[in-house]
């Protein structure tokens, strides 16, 4: 097991060197640079200038060099300094946006295993039932429904209309002047929106993932023996089938979770969050190299190892795994 | 992207024609006589950009422009119509050759610590400004100054090598604190002073109070500011990335100022809550749209051919489809009813018949099996480039396409990327036309735009456009200090642009912002309506937000 995993991290070496490799090539071949998008276009006096903040960046040099040079800080944990006027370093810039992300989208993780796991398995065991229909359409409903209208709608009825909750943002703007519990409420009031558009899209893939997984099981010839036994239906469901429906759930849950870091940027985008998924798309839309780059070692290096975990993670839970990897 | 060009070339927002008055609550109370402006409440912002930084002289986004504002003063600044208006100057002089000019500074102005503010930050802030290390956009503007120097604690003297057209606008620079940022300067490092994210220090009527990365700025009234406390006691600057969003923010009363678009001006707040909850305001904007041409393509080249397709395109069509009508047709690259502008020109009118006659007169008589003009066996047929994410120059393009298509034009429409547009195609000049936008600055001096020198790749006359004449106007508009001289040269200059149709131009876009109704003080002009933001003010009994 413990040879396993380390085998398993050492390969993860090499693997996310060539992420960012490839990562480093495609983000600084594509059109425009950071300078040109900072300077515009401008007039042949302040060349200098523009080749000045070129050799500044270090964007003169050829590409492998500044790959080689980024690769140097990074192994030291230097992820640089963004390219943007205020030239603040990317790590404080993304642990200043990550706090809101990761509080988000765990909230929203938690609330879809918490829906998804009863409603798939409900649907399950009543197969074909009324129940098991109307969510079915309510699931395909929440995959084809856009985030960003979706969103539009929630903030039109509850936030023009019904005037119930804000529509943007995180914090009112006499958020100072509350007492402890009203900024609370005022709080949450302001994640509730978004925290409902993200979940509804994702808990329509989570239910049907467990769906399908407690099909397979309960045609499974242990829980037919489970039930000549004479054992109640909420043990058998709940207990023999439950369990080992879930097991395809763990792989899905560790690769989700990237995603926590990662944000989801049209619902910051459109609820003006400032999260990491606004600090992404800001950096790409202005060549902000060290800022992307920076999101991206972090993201990947979260993905190899949310899936060295979720593989772990399954032996613990399987036993037929653990005793097949250990024949060999 | 194009808020960025605009926003370099040093924009400064237009003329009057406000449309909305008082209504509302607020016409009611006007005349009760209450309105007398009060200290206190919140104003609440909502800008689409982010802010890069809080000393603006080393940024171009027009959001770190606008806070910079609050906080920061120039020696002069832009009055409500546009006039150059004393600051942190008092007066000042030219001498008769137009090579010194010298500055009468207030007296008493002390920066948000509480250090007084004299000469030595005018030299200073010159210095930062042409120090190499210093990444400041605005470096061009003083290139010809020889020195700046602190006469005594409030005298400044600049001495120029040659006179220069911009020069007292070019003073409306904010001042920065040398006591708290030469060190940074010297050593090259001026992004990584605390001025320049966490405490800023400026002379200006705000004070800075937080800064929420990627989500607002604060600024709080300055008590000592040397020409008042302003009433309104605080200013919140949101960055809310999404239009929608913003508008709904106003729907719902949660931003007090934010720009419409067209639609949502005239159809989307046309109901009596919006009204009553907000005043419209509309000027035309600092920046033009046109079609520009190739003028390195023999057939553009011919005078007689863009002639014909400035008159096939109905530019009044063009405006009620694209803006519904909130614009004002363009005649020349002066903003209307500036100085510069010479109101004798007048447009090309939409005239099809002339349009084909003076084809035929360049050579394109025949038509082919597709209707399309033949020369020499070569079909009229080019590319028409223009920006992605811009939807307006998208409709103008296919409203093009459709006019010059009657005239038996051929007309390919591609969008592209802003970068891949600007490297692949207008800066290594592979094109044959394109539908894109200058903005304006305050000064109307465009020698980079049109002279023939700065046809080079990485320059700005795109079309490489080479006319003696204009280059001998634009030369001598530059070089003199006095403006009666200089409006002759440029209302030549702008008659001489409309007869030989470098390129067409298109229309100036209104801009249209929202402001709540309980601001009080607004005073539209040429200008716009934030010259005199720190003299706004909210009657006591329409305060919204506890603030100090």
């Amino acid at each position: 097991m413990l040879a396993y995993a380390l085998r398993r991290l050492l390969l993860a070496v090499p693997l996310l060197v060539g992420i960012t490799f490839v990562s480093f090539l495609v983000i600084h071949l594509a059109p425009g640079d950071p300078v040109e998008m900072q300077t515009g276009d401008m007039p042949a006096e302040a060349k200098r200038a523009y080749e000045q903040l070129r050799k500044e960046f270090g964007l003169d040099q050829p590409l492998h060099v500044q790959y080689w040079s980024w690769l140097n800080r990074l192994v030291r944990l230097d992820f640089g300094n963004s390219f943007a006027p205020h030239g603040r370093p990317v790590l404080t810039m993304i642990g200043e946006r990550l706090p809101i992300t990761l509080l988000l989208n765990v909230i929203e993780m938690l609330i879809i295993v918490a829906l998804a796991i009863p409603i798939g398995v409900l649907s399950a065991t009543r197969q074909y039932s009324t129940f098991d229909k109307v969510t079915t359409v309510f699931v395909f409903v929440g995959f084809a429904t856009p985030d960003f209208w979706l969103a539009l709608l929630l903030m039109i009825l509850f936030g023009v209309q019904l005037g119930w909750l804000p529509i943007s943002g995180l914090r009112s703007m006499n958020w100072e002047y509350m007492s402890f519990w009203q900024q609370q409420w005022d709080f949450l009031s302001h994640l509730a929106l978004p925290i409902l558009v993200a979940t509804f899209g994702g808990l329509a893939g989570f239910s049907r993932y467990m769906r399908q997984s407690m099909l397979e099981v309960i045609r499974q010839d242990y829980i037919q023996s489970a039930r000549a036994k004479g054992l109640a239906e909420h043990v058998v469901v709940g207990k023999h089938a439950l369990r080992n429906a879930l097991l395809p759930i763990v792989t899905i849950l560790g690769l989700s979770l990237p995603g926590l870091i990662g944000g989801s940027v049209i619902v910051e985008w459109i609820f003006a969050i400032p999260g990491m998924g606004q600090l992404m798309v800001q950096a790409a839309f202005e060549r902000d190299y060290p800022v992307l780059m920076g999101n991206l070692v972090i993201v990947s290096t979260l993905t190899l190892f949310a899936n060295l975990a979720a593989d772990l993670a399954y032996s613990l839970v399987d036993p037929r795994i653990r005793v097949s990897r250990r024949r060999r | 992207m194009r808020r960025r060009r605009v926003a370099r070339l040093g924009a400064v927002l237009a003329l009057a024609g406000l449309a909305a008055g008082c209504t509302g609550e607020a016409a009611v109370n006007e005349q009760t006589g209450a309105n007398t402006p009060a200290y206190g409440d919140t104003l609440i912002e909502a800008s689409i950009g982010n802010v890069s930084s809080l000393i603006p002289n080393i940024t171009s986004d027009q959001a770190s422009r606008e806070v910079g504002s609050y906080m920061y003063n120039g020696l002069v600044t832009m009055g409500r119509d546009l006039e150059v208006k004393p600051e942190l100057a008092t007066s000042w002089a030219f001498s008769k050759n137009c090579l010194t000019l010298d500055f009468k500074l207030q007296e008493g102005v002390r920066w948000h610590d509480g250090a007084p503010f004299t000469a030595d930050d005018v030299v200073f802030t010159w210095r930062t400004t042409v120090n190499p290390k210093t990444p400041s956009p605005y470096r061009s503007d003083y290139q010809d100054v020889e020195r700046v120097e602190a006469l005594d604690p409030l005298t400044v003297r600049v001495t120029y090598r040659r006179p220069y057209a911009k020069a007292l606008l070019s003073w409306s620079l904010n001042i920065l604190p040398r006591h708290l940022l030469e060190r940074y300067v010297q050593e090259g490092r001026l992004k990584e002073a605390p001025q320049n994210w966490t405490a800023p220090v400026g002379t200006g009527p705000y004070r800075f109070k937080e800064m929420k990365s990627g989500e607002k700025v604060v600024v709080v009234a300055n008590p000592d500011y040397f020409k008042g406390r302003p009433s309104i006691s605080r200013i919140v600057y949101r960055i809310i990335p999404s239009q929608a969003t913003i508008f709904l923010e106003l729907k719902a009363r949660g931003v007090d100022v934010a720009g419409l678009t067209a639609l949502q001006y005239k159809r989307q707040t046309e109901y009596p809550a919006f009204q009553k909850a907000y005043n419209k305001f509309r000027y035309p904007g600092s920046g033009y749209t046109y079609l520009g041409f190739n003028l390195k393509d023999p057939r553009f080249a011919d005078r007689r051919v863009r002639l014909a397709l400035a008159h096939a395109i109905n530019k009044q069509e063009l405006l009620d489809g694209v803006v519904l009508g909130l614009g004002r047709e363009a005649t020349g690259p002066f903003r209307p009813g500036t100085w510069a502008d010479n109101p004798r020109v007048k447009g090309v009118p939409h005239d099809p018949e002339k349009a084909a006659a003076l084809l035929a007169e360049a050579g394109w008589k025949t038509r082919n099996a597709e209707g399309l003009l033949v020369k020499d066996g070569k079909p009229f047929t080019f590319e028409l480039l223009t920006n992605q994410g811009n939807d307006e120059r998208k409709k103008i393009a296919e409203i093009v396409q459709a006019s010059l298509r009657d005239l038996g034009v051929g007309v390919d429409i591609r969008i592209l990327e802003w970068a891949a547009l600007l490297k692949e195609h207008v800066k290594k000049r592979n094109f044959d036309a394109m539908i894109l936008g200058w903005g304006t600055g305050a000064d109307p001096d465009q020698y980079v735009v049109w002279h023939s020198s700065q046809s080079g790749p990485d320059e700005l006359n795109h079309i490489s456009y080479k006319n003696a004449e204009v280059d001998a106007l634009l030369e001598a508009g530059r070089s003199s200090c006095v403006q009666a001289e200089r409006t002759r040269f440029y209302h030549r200059l702008h008659e001489v642009l409309a007869e030989d149709q470098p390129l067409v131009f298109l229309y100036w876009r209104d801009v249209l912002p929202a402001v709540s109704s309980r601001v009080f003080g607004i005073d539209p002009g040429s200008a716009g309506i934030k010259w005199n933001q720190d003299e706004w003010f909210v009657p006591k009994y329409l305060h919204r937000y506890t603030a100090g």
